[in-house]
């Protein structure tokens, strides 16, 4: 799936990197812990996330993630945006609840990953 | 490409900074053009050991040896030390605080996480010294 669809699905602002939003996810990952990011993530997944400090976009850069939905509206500060910028990492806002905006992603084709 | 090595300081409880070494690492081995899954597996093992230094440790180093098929990793940090290793290693065993696990961490994957990336994983404590970390990873066949 592109990545505009995701927002479009989502009704997402896109906070960062809007120039590549036709790249594209093969799966998704909904969590907070980031270390099971970690253990189960591979590249071309999509993360949704409620955290929005600097070690989400860590996460992101080691596990070779390149877009992170931010939920239930949350946006992170300046400095968080600008190391996703530098990472070439999209990042996403929905208002949707974590719950929400996977069950959307999931009913449009978006599936999970196998652990 | 002959082998090259890097030492990265740490700093306890420093974590606007935490994970600058390893993506520091990751860099590196993408500029010298280090097979993607073999780097990919490099960049999370010392992320989570960097992670655990800041989290847990007084402070330390990671250290990386890297040459063309294989990287070896090595944090070391200045203690306190691990009580129960075995307990530690174990999926979802955690010491970590609140404030910790609001930041997405510490639920007690760290040290497995690190092993399961790894080839070869060795840990060593001592409770008033300190714990060493040693992993080495290499490309694998296929790759």
């Amino acid at each position: 799936m592109q990545i505009i669809e995701v927002r479009d699905i989502l009704e997402a602002e896109v906070l960062c990197c809007d120039e590549i939003l036709t790249n594209e996810v093969n799966n998704a990952f909904s969590s907070d812990l980031m270390s099971d990011v970690l253990a189960f993530v591979n590249g071309k997944t999509l993360l949704l996330t409620g955290l929005v400090n600097c070690q989400v976009i860590r996460t992101a850069e080691m596990a070779d993630l390149n877009v992170i939905v931010f939920v239930r509206g949350k946006s992170p500060d300046k400095n968080v945006i600008e190391m996703a910028k530098q990472g070439n990492i999209i990042l996403l806002t929905t208002r949707d609840t974590l719950y929400t905006a996977s069950g959307k992603l999931y009913s449009k084709g978006l599936k999970g990953i196998n652990i | 490409m002959s082998a090259i090595k890097y030492t990265f300081q740490i700093e306890k409880d420093d974590f606007s900074r935490a994970g600058e070494a390893s993506s520091s690492i990751k860099k590196i081995l993408m500029q010298v053009g280090s097979e993607p899954s073999l780097t990919r597996r490099v960049a999370i093992a010392t992320y989570e050991a960097e992670m655990n230094i800041v989290i847990h440790s007084d402070g330390g180093t990671i250290s990386v040896m890297i040459d063309p098929k294989c990287v070896m990793v090595l944090a070391k940090d200045n203690g306190p030390g691990i009580e129960n290793i075995e307990l530690a290693m174990k999926e979802g065993y955690s010491t970590a605080t609140d404030r910790i696990r609001e930041m997405g961490f510490g639920a007690g994957m760290g040290l497995s996480n690190m092993k399961k990336c790894s080839d070869e994983f060795s840990i060593e404590s001592k409770i008033g010294e300190g714990t060493t970390i040693m992993m080495n990873m290499c490309v694998k066949e296929g790759e």
